[in-house]
């Protein structure tokens, strides 16, 4: 099995994608700063986080990312899927906690192939929709020598086969970079714990 | 016709909180506070405008005073103004305290009494709380003097007459120039008509002389009446009632092109638009939309309507549409350039219509800030109140998520070896550090009582990578944030 990550990454556009793991935001970002364009990030208001636009100055240009701050999930959904369908956004982040139904998820899916934009959805872990395209497990790694090291595996796809890689994000040129193929590299079976 | 308010600033502050005995208004001029405008009893007391408020309250100690705000006295004269627009339509400022209004073409609809309009006038202000002396004249300088110094109506003709037995400064000249003429015995008009002219002219200036012959009609003056603000609202009655809401949009498009027409005439763009829509049961529905950015553009406005025209409850039927530009700011024309992206309308209108959802106020952006402090290097603003700014530089690597800080259990100024976060037992395979950061002290924060914080970057063997911090002052750690 040799696939490769460009053929998987950035994910198809006109879908709405998931992400899952400790890494999702860095997974969602590293997306951001790779398909370019405007950002629009949905999130619940009352979350006591928040994203630091400066460490996230790193992937892509916090002049281009919008936040909107709803009061629950269905306002969540809601936004998502009118910024999908306007296609003024390249991507559509939302963060969603509750598991996705499959005519929400569907919803989705078509409000994206309107728009020609990308959603993706930031879940917690298995609560994900049939509806999605593809699905992402990422987390970060240690690595010795490097400290923007992330696995990142996908765990469903319609339209092509599972793998997973061991990627860093290159901060100069805005690209991922694969270090090697997930499993094949010594050591990482320790590490990824 | 001159109305003078003699009290206008403390009337219009007692009419919303009527106070008993003196009160004053005081204005700081120059290094000390000065009365400014008194009621009745605060002159019954004996106290003047232009007095020190010390001195004042060593007089009269039950004496309440309030600061004096110009801006608004001026606002509330404009507002008077408008409301002598009932009496007729040329009505003038004049001065701080004073409305002159010709009213040469109305007064036949008072029957040519000038006294039953003043009568009329007089009884809705004295309701109303003002004080008013209103004089009348055949030029606005004669009336003027009369409001100030000797009410009444002055005859057709008979200003001259009118005017002799009154002092000097009622004819609105200097108080050098007034001074002098006191000094000189000339105490009333009349002793001043009955000098002759070049002498006058030659001792005083040509402005005394302006002034009498404006006062006596000799010399036209003007009346300057004030400008119609330009209102941004249109309605549309229709002869029989609507219910199906792709007909409200079409009345609402007619309306809409009426009014962008009339904000494109003053270079004006709405920014808060209210639809009212009247049902024949005379029950009336408001659609408010709030714009990310002023608009005057009906193609673009006009979708932005249909999610709320949708949820609007036509009931038997809508017979009266009301489209109002309730808020406006300055939209000046522009040149139109290839530079602008097409796309840049489209993401304003996806704002403005995820506000109708959300709140305009919750759709937001960072904004670079200028402090070292990590929560308080970047702001947060309304997307549709603010400009995307850069650049963001990070000068040392920062988390991509920060969070309140979360107390771990550990001790000594290196960071831990193993801990444990959020129900995770992590250990530490490398750590980046320390970054000292010193609060702010001009600024009070409860977030900072522990005072200095050493910022470590921690790499843990579980792959987390997060972001403590160490206060040394008050020992104990503390993790703020995690880098993806």
């Amino acid at each position: 099995m040799t696939a490769r990550l460009t053929d998987q990454f950035p994910p198809r556009r006109g879908r709405t994608h998931e992400v899952q793991g400790p890494g999702a935001i860095g997974f969602a970002l590293a997306l951001a700063g790779r398909l370019g364009g405007v950002v629009l990030w949905v999130m619940q208001g009352w979350q006591g986080r928040q994203l630091n636009p400066v460490g996230a100055a790193e992937y892509l240009d916090p002049q281009r990312l919008l936040i909107a701050r709803t009061r629950d999930e269905a306002e969540t959904l809601a936004v998502a899927e009118e910024a999908l369908r306007a296609g003024a956004v390249t991507l559509v982040v939302m963060e969603l906690t509750q598991p996705l139904g499959l005519t929400p998820g569907r919803r989705l899916q078509l409000a994206a192939e309107t728009g020609r934009s990308t959603g993706l959805c930031l879940m917690p872990e298995g609560v994900g929709s049939n509806a999605a395209e593809t699905r992402w497990y990422t987390a970060p790694v240690f690595d010795a020598a490097d400290s923007t090291l992330m696995r990142w595996e996908i765990t469903k796809n319609k339209s092509g086969t599972l793998a997973a890689w061991d990627v860093r994000w290159d901060a100069e040129t805005h690209r991922v970079i694969v270090v090697s193929e997930a499993g094949e590299r010594p050591g990482v079976a320790g590490a990824a714990g | 016709m001159s109305l003078w308010f003699p009290r206008l600033a403390s009337d219009r502050v007692l009419r919303a909180q009527p106070v008993d005995g003196p009160f004053a208004l005081t204005l700081r001029q120059g290094n000390t506070e000065r009365l400014y405008c008194l009621n009745p009893a605060g002159l019954r007391q004996g106290l003047t405008p232009g007095m020190p408020a010390s001195d004042a309250r060593a007089f009269c100690p039950d004496l309440q005073s309030r600061p004096a705000e110009l801006s608004r006295d001026t606002r509330f004269l404009h507002a008077l103004a408008r409301w002598a627009g009932r009496y007729c339509p040329w009505v003038g400022l004049d001065g701080r305290d004073g409305l002159v209004l010709d009213v040469s073409g109305t007064v036949h609809l008072w029957g040519g009494q000038e006294s039953a309009m003043i009568a009329d006038m007089r009884q809705r202000l004295t309701r109303a709380g003002l004080a008013v002396r209103i004089g009348v004249a055949d030029t606005r300088g004669a009336a003027w003097a009369l409001a100030h110094y000797a009410e009444g109506i002055a005859p057709p003709g008979a200003a001259s007459e009118t005017l002799k037995p009154l002092p000097v400064e009622a004819l609105r000249i200097e108080a050098k120039a007034a001074l002098a003429l006191q000094r000189l015995g000339v105490r009333s008009i009349g002793d001043l008509m009955a000098l002759p002219r070049g002498t006058v002219s030659r001792r005083l200036g040509p402005g005394v002389l302006m002034r009498l012959d404006q006062a006596l009609g000799a010399r036209g003056e003007q009346v300057s009446p004030l400008a119609e603000p330009p209102h941004y609202g249109v309605r549309m009655t229709l002869p029989d009632p609507i219910g199906l809401s792709a007909d409200v949009m079409a009345g609402a498009k007619r309306l809409l092109e009426r009014l962008c027409a009339r904000l494109k005439e003053n270079e004006m763009g709405a920014r808060v638009l209210c639809l009212t829509l009247r049902r024949v049961d005379q029950e009336s529905q408001q659609v408010e939309l709030r714009l990310a950015r002023p608009l005057r553009d009906v193609a673009r406005i006009l979708p932005l309507f249909e999610r709320g025209v949708g949820q609007v409850d036509a009931g038997y039927g809508i017979d009266l549409l009301r489209l109002e530009a309730t808020q406006v700011e300055p939209l000046p024309t522009e040149q139109i350039a290839h530079m602008r992206g097409p796309e840049d309308g489209a993401l304003e209108d996806l704002i403005t219509r995820l506000g109708t959802r959300i709140g305009l106020e919750n759709i937001q952006r960072f904004l670079p800030a200028d402090s070292h402090i990590p929560e308080r290097s970047f702001l947060i603003a309304p997307a549709a109140w603010s400009r995307a700014q850069g650049p963001w530089v990070a000068l040392r690597p920062r988390p991509v998520q920060l969070f309140a800080p979360e107390p771990i259990g550990a001790t000594g100024a290196r960071p831990p070896r193993h801990f444990r976060w959020r129900r995770m037992a992590l250990t530490t395979q490398r750590a980046t550090g320390p970054e000292r950061i010193a609060p702010e002290w001009w600024l009070e924060d409860d977030g900072w009582r522990r005072g200095l914080r050493d910022y470590w970057k921690v790499d843990t063997a579980q792959g987390r990578r997060l972001w403590l911090f160490h206060t040394p002052q008050d020992p104990g750690w503390f993790v703020q944030g995690e880098f993806a």
